[in-house]
């Protein structure tokens, strides 16, 4: 390589990327005034930034460094041919090298940013991360799109493995986020709108109106007794009616109320006003209307949630027509004790007692055919659990527990439940339930236990299913909003499975909680937090980084068709509709080099990498074969 | 004359008729009640200056099915020094028949061998690993179960003392001993003989009931073997249970345990199996396919008897496969 | 030869005192404990000719199957070698389990689809009692009477004798006093529990 013309200093070294190797590199920048350095070794994904940083301390453009990869694209793949191998090694060095000839000096982009934070959801995710960027000194916007924050915690009743009571923990939590001054929470508030890219998010969000005036509202809870609409309240899983000026939780829970438009009677047809007679406080307003804000963030924490799959689509469960056919959260709803029942377990059918209870885990999960393939992780326990709590209540009952496998992948939770099927004389069944239907007045449910290898036929009470988690209802419109890619169940993608699980591949956008796959209360947390640790890493500089090595626009040639628009999947480019021409926003390109072929006038290239030096990497390959050698036998496609 | 022969012929007659009555009446009654009044008194054998001593439970097996055993014991522990007291008028452990039928009589029987053993300061010696099993169980029962042990006292009138120390022939060989002697008094090494060494299931099973060796891997015959010169192979089959008395009701079944026990022994390069209890050695003996297999089974005593040079005890006649030919190939006899 | 039994239908009528208790007050294992590993099954040399494994005994404890239980050849296969026992990650002892369930076998009557081990263990216990050690010979020749199998063994047994190795006579101990006390008492315990 030494032979070559402009190639003053050539070096062996079998460790380049070393210490004393990168002082190899130095020194020959130094002494020999270099303006270029190609390093032959490894794939650039291991090592460019090593180089360039060695580079750049000597003083030399760190883009004037290119890397030659004769490891991944030559040595690993010819083995046993290492004549050719090395014939190949040295095309794709001089090829590096042509290329190198013709680059550009160039500096890294900087970008403002806003270290702001938005977070979407304000269940214990989204509580989290906002308490822990806000203790940071960092402001943040929290949106919940329900009346009141707390999420599906609210509703639970004690947690395993250690039988907290949900609301113990949340209530300090709330607290903190309601004093908080680096937090402000926007309740009854959905996001409308996102733009801009990361550290400059500009998000438009839509304050539903609530008909009441929350200022003047005192909570007293009046307008609640007298309002005559009946509705099955969503927080108690339909356990429970509301009316149509209802709180989200249960009194106690500090919640202010709203009006459900659709429902109430004033805006249907009959100008009912009941609600704004009684109040003492005079807080009903029905002329409130919505209004838009907006806000300028940084980065976005995305907690949105979990549902249950609903059991109306479980045919072979009863398609949610038998009444004491319920869900996992529904019988949360009963233990707890401000709940529809006052903390008693009765069949939603009669009232009365039940003793026999049926929980049948894997409901909709782990079923690839026809619901979910995915395994929900918290149902083993939480259905140990809800039959322990049960017993407590009701220490005649008998709980049966279907089930085909028990995980309990936490700390603490397979003692937890050893010690729960001993202690409560917990009956398991290993089986899935093929159906269940109302026999009299009792449940019959059909299973197997493969254990006893028997059939297995319970009369129950009463039948609980553990039902798939999914995702928060409207998380693909929002992901949309966001330009965050989600999977084919609508959970939010990450970055890296393993080494990135709380970003989006998409910048600047950060996920928490079930909203990205589900998880139990303790990894939610964790995930939270991580997300908060992150987004603090982000905004420990001032100015944002990015390679310059983005597309560009020679302004004389661009006839201004806007193809490169359409074809760029970043959003990246756009027209400037003074000068008709095409723009690069350089903070959102990502050098994928669809616009560059999609520019019929080939006004747009790319930096380091025009057109001119490509061609002049392809020439390189091309004089060998020209010359008639013996790559005849090799595979084209170089 | 004739009055005379006729009397003698009477007398002659009654004396033969009486004898014949004596016979058969002395027989039945032997079957049925067993022969009266003597027990077993304590035999000593002769004990060579410095020998320690130890009590001995021989059990039923060791005048019957395993009497090689027994009498390669006492030849063996004679030569190292060791002077065996057999124990008063012993009963027999009860075994597996008895403590799958009523738990308290299962652990009475082994508990009445504790208190005749508890009438010398000696610790206990038990050669089969069955009686060895019933006689531990008997002992964790005392020593945890106070209503049991107050009930087993009473029924049988004695007063545990917990300080009888109960010890399997192989453990009080192995670790009473100790190989230093044993190698003392090594003539003939075994060498070029190739054994697997089969513990059974009653030696080392439960370990909180046995305490003795490690229950899924033991060594004390494999290093007992290696001391006298034989080299132990290693297999995987060492502690399988051999079927039991299983032998007699489901045969088919034991013959599939045994073949798979033997043959995965000769798959290891074994040339004989030894082992510590007298049903094991008759069911691998006589269970085994032998014209396919043919492995002879050793008491480990006998094999000790082999390497000490004794004479005069070749107690080969009374195995079911004969040791000899194997043990003539390797200049052994 | 495994067998699959009928279905089971729940709640069970359970009437008095559930089985399971019984069993576990009778054998002082914790049954409850078992969560189905099969490590078990998977180790007993006898499983392969029993009825029922060793875990799905357990099982059909736990649902109070005691007819089907009671009446199983498994509980009589087992040899008690304890591979299970020493296994098992909750310390069920199972060996001591199938010895408990045997006894209440027998004291409640129940009609074992296995004859022939039942007639050796009586046999054996006979020839206790009568001198206090097994004699091989007249135990075997009860044996052969209560189980009606007169042919199997014949000519090895016939070779063991030849050997030497089946003494003709019986003895007795001198303490037959104290065997017979055992004995009584423990036939007397079967008799109450019985009741």
């Amino acid at each position: 390589m030494g032979e070559i013309g402009d190639v003053v200093h050539s070096e062996d070294y079998i460790y380049m990327c070393s210490d004393p190797g990168q002082l190899l590199i130095r020194n020959a920048i130094r002494e020999e005034g270099l303006e270029g350095v190609v390093v032959a070794c490894c794939s650039p994904s291991m090592h460019e930034t090593t180089f360039r940083k060695a580079v750049k301390s000597e003083g030399l453009n760190p883009y004037l460094c290119e890397i030659a990869n004769i490891r991944e694209q030559c040595s690993w793949v010819h083995r046993g041919d290492e004549e050719l191998a090395t014939q190949k090694a040295a095309e794709i060095i001089r090829s590096v090298l042509e290329k190198m000839r013709q680059n550009e000096t160039l500096e890294t982009l900087t970008m403002p940013l806003t270290k702001r934070v938005l977070v979407i959801g304000g269940g214990i995710a989204g509580i989290t991360a906002s308490i822990d960027l806000a203790d940071g000194g960092y402001e943040v916007i929290l949106v919940e799109r329900q009346p009141s924050v707390g999420g599906r915690l609210l509703q639970l009743s004690q947690t395993f493995p250690h039988l907290d009571d949900a609301r113990c923990i949340l209530g300090p939590k709330r607290g903190e986020i309601a004093n908080h001054p680096k937090i402000k929470v926007m309740r009854y508030c959905e996001v409308e709108e996102v733009k801009g890219f990361i550290g400059n998010f500009d998000v438009r969000m839509r304050h539903k109106p609530s008909y009441v005036d929350w200022d003047k509202c005192s909570a007293c809870g009046v307008c609640l007794e007298r309002c005559p609409v009946e509705i099955p309240s969503e927080f108690e899983m339909g356990l429970k009616a509301r009316k149509a000026i209802y709180t989200w939780a249960p009194a106690g829970d500090s919640g202010k109320p709203v009006i459900d438009r659709g429902r109430c009677r004033h805006f249907t047809d009959e100008n009912c006003t009941i609600c704004e007679e009684v109040c003492p406080e005079r807080a009903i307003d029905y002329h409130q209307q919505e209004r838009l804000s907006e806000e300028r963030v940084g980065a976005i924490v995305v907690a949105t949630g979990y549902d249950l799959f609903p059991v109306e689509m479980i045919g072979e469960y009863g398609y949610g027509k038998v009444p004491d056919v319920i869900d996992g959260l529904a019988f949360e709803r009963m233990l707890s004790p401000l709940g529809p029942t006052g903390g008693e377990i009765r069949r939603p059918s009669d009232g009365r007692i039940p003793r026999d209870v049926v929980f049948i885990q894997c409901v909709a999960s782990r079923d690839p055919e026809r619901y979910m393939p995915y395994c929900s992780r918290v149902c083993c326990m939480y259905t140990a659990k809800q039959a322990k709590l049960l017993k407590r209540k009701v220490p005649g009952a008998q709980p049966y527990i279907f089930f085909m496998d028990i995980r309990t992948d936490s700390k603490g939770y397979e003692q937890f439940l050893q010690q729960t099927i001993e202690e409560e004389e917990l009956i398991y069944l290993r089986g899935r339930v093929a159906r269940v239907f109302r026999e009299g007045d009792k449940v019959t449910v059909w299973g197997e236990d493969t254990l006893a290898n028997r059939k297995v036929e319970v009369h129950a009470d009463m039948v609980v299913l553990a039902t798939a988690l999914v995702p928060s209802q409207g998380i693909q419109d929002l992901a949309a909003k966001l330009r965050a890619t989600t999977d084919k169940h609508g959970f939010l993608t990450e970055a890296h499975i393993k080494l990135y699980p709380v970003e989006s591949p998409t910048k600047g956008i950060f996920l928490a909680g079930c909203g990205q796959g589900p998880k139990d209360i303790t990894d939610t947390v964790a995930q939270a937090s991580a997300t908060a640790s992150k987004i603090q890493a982000l905004f420990s500089q001032d100015v944002l980084f990015q390679d310059p090595l983005v597309a560009f626009v020679d302004p004389e040639i661009c006839s201004g068709c806007g193809l490169c628009v359409h074809v760029c999947p970043y959003e990246a480019r756009e027209m400037d509709e003074y000068r008709r021409i095409s723009r690069v926003h350089e903070a959102l390109c990502q050098g994928c080099g669809a616009c560059i072929a999609a520019c019929p006038n080939n006004a747009c290239e790319l930096r380091n990498s025009k057109a001119t030096q490509v061609f002049g990497m392809i020439e390189v390959f091309e004089e060998k074969r020209k010359r008639g050698s013996v790559n005849e036998g090799t595979r084209s496609g170089n | 004359m004739t009055s005379i022969f006729i009397t003698l012929a009477y007398l002659s007659v009654l004396a033969i008729m009486g004898l014949l009555i004596y016979v058969i009446g002395f027989t039945a009654y032997s079957l049925v009640f067993g022969k009266p009044g003597r027990g077993t008194s304590a035999k000593r054998i002769a004990a060579h200056e410095g020998g320690e001593m130890y009590s001995y439970f021989p059990g039923c097996t060791s005048h019957s099915t395993a009497v090689e055993y027994d009498l390669s014991t006492k030849a063996v522990l004679k030569t190292l020094g060791v002077e065996l007291v057999e124990i008063d008028d012993w009963n027999c452990c009860g075994a597996a028949a008895v403590h799958s039928m009523n738990r308290f009589l299962s652990l009475c029987l082994p508990a009445r061998n504790i208190a005749m053993a508890q009438k010398r300061d000696l610790e206990l010696v038990v050669p089969c690993a069955g009686c060895f099993n019933m006689l531990k169980r008997a002992e964790r029962a005392l020593k945890t179960d106070l209503d049991a042990r107050r009930e087993i006292e009473s029924t049988i009138g004695f007063t545990y003392r917990e300080d009888l120390t109960i010890r399997a022939l192989i453990d009080m060989v192995v670790t009473g001993i100790g190989f230093r002697r044993i190698e003392e008094r090594v003539q003939r090494p075994l060498a070029g003989l190739k054994v697997a060494s089969y513990y059974g299931c009653a030696l080392v099973r439960h370990p909180k009931t046995t305490q003795l060796d490690d229950p899924e891997n033991p060594q004390y015959l494999d290093k007992l073997m290696g001391t006298l010169g034989a080299t132990p192979v290693e297999w995987s089959y060492k502690t399988d249970c051999c079927g039991a008395d299983l032998a007699l009701t489901h045969g088919a079944a034991v013959v599939k345990l045994v073949n798979k026990i033997v043959g995965m022994a000769k798959e290891a390069g074994a040339q004989c199996l030894v082992c510590s209890c007298g049903l094991c050695q008759i069911n691998l003996e006589m269970r085994q396919d032998v014209n396919a297999l043919g492995l002879p089974v050793f008491y480990f005593t006998e094999l000790m008897g082999v390497a000490f040079g004794l004479k005069g005890t070749d107690w080969w006649a009374k195995h079911m496969i004969n040791p000899s030919a194997l043990l003539g190939s390797l200049d052994l006899r | 030869m495994k067998e699959q039994g009928a279905g089971i239908e729940l709640p069970e009528r359970k009437a008095g005192h559930s089985f399971i208790q019984e069993v576990q007050d009778r054998c002082g294992e914790n049954i409850r404990l078992c969560y189905q590993c099969l490590k078990c099954t998977a180790g007993c040399p006898t499983a392969p000719y029993m009825d029922f494994n060793p875990n799905t005994i357990i099982r059909m404890i736990q649902w109070g199957l005691k007819q089907e239980v009671l009446e199983s050849k498994a509980i009589w296969l087992c040899v008690s070698c304890e591979a299970c026992g020493t296994r098992c990650p909750n310390e069920i002892d199972i060996g001591v389990l199938m010895d408990a369930l045997r006894e209440m076998s027998l004291e409640q009557g129940y009609r074992a689809r296995e004859k022939g081990i039942v007639a050796l263990h009586n046999a054996f216990m006979a020839s206790i009692r009568r001198g206090g050690r097994v004699h091989e010979a007249t135990m075997l020749m009860e044996y052969k009477l209560r189980s009606r199998d007169y042919w199997t063994d014949l000519i090895p047994g016939m070779k063991l004798f030849m050997k030497g190795k089946i003494p003709l006579f019986p003895r007795r101990i001198n303490g037959m006093d104290s065997i017979r006390e055992m004995y009584r008492k423990a036939l007397k315990k079967a008799e109450t529990k019985r009741g």
